[in-house]
């Protein structure tokens, strides 16, 4: 029984292990994915309390105010941020999650300078390096998404040399302990390095690659969590971070591969300063520009509407109104459906929370390559504060920036309309050859009064027989 | 498990990296069959699985005549990964409430 009792944890740690497994496994579709949530849930209350059961676990009262603390701070965050805010939330979430990562390696280090074999000690290196790292560079990722930093990338000559450098001296403060006694001061210049590397790592990323980037952190945050399974022989943490790693892996290279971009050049190459170079050259085209009762006439009177949301619909906050939209358009017997880029918004499947944030049902959300063909029978395709992932030059243009990038194809539809504040180039800083097509409309203004504007008119003109 | 000697701790090291290697494929094998429409929330609830990193913390603020840094710094772990954990579960469940299906008209509850 007693030695029942102190394997218990074994036990606790088995079930958590799986649980973790079950959470990921059961997050691929809706109707499962509470389940999922639950699921993940039980398994940390069992990692947690399996934890504290083992022997060699004493004293609880400190762990039991940090335990109380930190999820009377992580409650009303979760409860009380607003739904437009995910991506910078979830980046602030991974500093924590890499800070707790990073300072325990540091606790290790300082608990047993003298111990540590050489394969436990390279786990703790990369443990410490990538915490500390993801910590200041999720911090600088949240900035840069709540406005706090300048979105565009932050650039000067030589930068990569001086970051490969700078990472170099940081690597070589981290093996020097593994390699042979270090003194005193090697550890925290390591550590010290270890936070700068994080901010000069994301200064050159704009903020269109967050999606890319906030995938990367994620994946980070895991195999520093993973790192810490092989210095303490804990296997439930090598399982639970390795599934994280993975998991944020798989998704920015998905990200890259919806860009047609590689890994170094989203990360060093500084993608979306181009601005000036292409604004030089810009000549004075026609557009046609349409107003909101035009607008609502195409719409009302069309039979398939296609919406493309962008980033410009989670800033305008547009999706309530969008959803008014769909409603008054479906009253009226139109099929409206919504087209989903990978890369809309600042991180994977942003557009889809908005949206089913605004009680649109997820049965009309689509993916690019399941809704690609279905343009061309379209009326009109209504793109509402995306940019680039419509710009038919990615087709063609091999001089472009995001030539070979897969699009949505809105100019294959009927009419196209897109509400934008102004002909300025989007995030990439290209001109999007879309708005000179002849049967695209721009609809100058904002997205949410614009949208709200087009639901007036669509009431006022053909009211429905109700 | 107690008493290692040489052999045993390469042994259980080498199971470690087992178990490490197959934990990566079957995560990567998961998440590739997400849905993109639930790309978020995955992202949300990965998060909160990162912060597993409680349990390490757990361990070294727990334990006996643990110097006064580790213990710290472990309580300033286990707090910042029970923000993480208790964050992350809530807003991914937050968000997963709000996906419906098409339910006769308007989607309304």
């Amino acid at each position: 029984m007693e030695t029942f009792l102190q394997s218990l944890w074994q036990y606790a740690y088995l079930l958590a292990a799986f649980a973790t497994v079950f959470a990921i496994k059961w997050l691929n579709h809706p109707s499962t994915a509470r389940r999922g949530v639950i699921v993940g849930e039980i398994g940390f209350a069992l990692a947690i309390i399996g934890t504290l059961l083992r022997q060699e676990v004493v004293n609880y009262t400190g762990i039991a105010i940090a335990l109380v603390i930190g999820a009377m701070i992580g409650a009303p965050m979760a409860r009380l941020m607003p739904m437009t805010s995910v991506p910078q939330f979830t980046a602030l979430s991974h500093a924590f999650g890499a800070l707790a990562a990073a300072l325990v390696g540091t606790a290790e280090y300082y608990l047993e300078p003298t111990a540590p074999t050489g394969f436990k000690m390279v786990a703790l290196t990369i443990e410490v390096l990538l915490g500390f790292l993801t910590f200041t560079a999720s911090l600088m990722a949240f900035g840069k998404l709540q406005g706090l930093v300048p979105s565009p990338p932050i650039t000067y000559k030589g930068q990569n040399f001086v970051n490969l450098a700078f990472l170099g001296v940081g690597v070589v403060c981290g093996v020097w302990p593994i390699v042979t006694a270090a003194p005193d001061w090697v550890y925290p210049v390591f550590v010290l390095i270890s936070l700068i590397f994080g901010v000069m790592f994301i200064l050159p990323i704009g903020g269109g690659d967050m999606p890319t980037v906030i995938a990367l952190l994620n994946s980070f945050a895991g195999a520093s969590a993973c790192a810490m399974g092989f210095t303490l022989e804990n296997r439930l943490l090598i399982i639970a971070g390795a599934l994280n790693a993975a998991s944020g892996f798989i998704l920015s290279v998905i990200m890259c591969k919806a860009m047609n971009r590689s890994f170094t050049n989203v990360l060093f190459g500084a993608f979306g300063q181009v601005q000036e170079k292409a604004g030089g050259k810009a000549e004075a085209r026609p557009v046609r520009s349409a107003s909101a009762e035009d607008a609502a006439m195409l719409l009302a009177n069309a039979s398939k509407v296609i919406i493309v949301p962008g980033y410009g619909m989670a800033v305008a906050q547009a999706q309530h109104k969008v959803r008014e939209l769909t409603d008054q358009l479906v009253k009226r017997g139109v099929d409206v459906q919504f087209a989903i880029h990978p890369v809309a918004g600042r991180m994977p499947g942003h557009m889809n929370v908005l949206l089913a944030e605004a009680d649109i049902p997820y049965d009309r959300l689509h993916e690019m390559e399941d809704i690609n063909n279905e343009f061309a029978e379209a009326d009109v395709a209504l793109v509402i504060g995306a940019n680039d992932v419509v710009n038919p030059a990615a087709r063609h243009d091999k001089t472009s920036p995001i030539y070979g990038m897969p699009i949505l194809d809105v100019d294959k539809a009927r009419n196209v309309m897109v509400i934008k504040r102004s002909m300025n180039p989007g995030f990439a800083g290209i001109e999007n050859e879309l708005y000179y097509d002849p049967k695209c409309l721009m609809l100058f203004g904002d997205a949410k009064g614009f949208v709200s504007e087009i639901v007036k008119e669509v009431n006022a003109q053909s009211p429905v027989a109700a | 498990m107690s008493g290692h000697n040489p052999s045993d701790v390469f042994e259980l090291g080498i199971l470690s990296v087992y178990v490490f290697l197959l934990a990566v494929i079957l995560g990567l094998e998961l998440v590739r069959r997400v849905s993109p429409l639930l790309h978020t929330p995955l992202m949300s609830l990965t998060n909160a699985i990162s912060a597993i990193s409680v349990v390490g913390g757990i361990l070294i603020a727990g334990a006996a005549g643990v110097k006064p840094l580790p213990k710290v710094l472990g309580l300033i772990a286990v707090t910042a990964a029970m923000l993480n954990i208790v964050a992350g579960f809530m807003i991914t469940d937050r968000m997963l409430k709000m996906f419906k299906r098409e339910t006769g008209k308007g989607g309304k509850k």
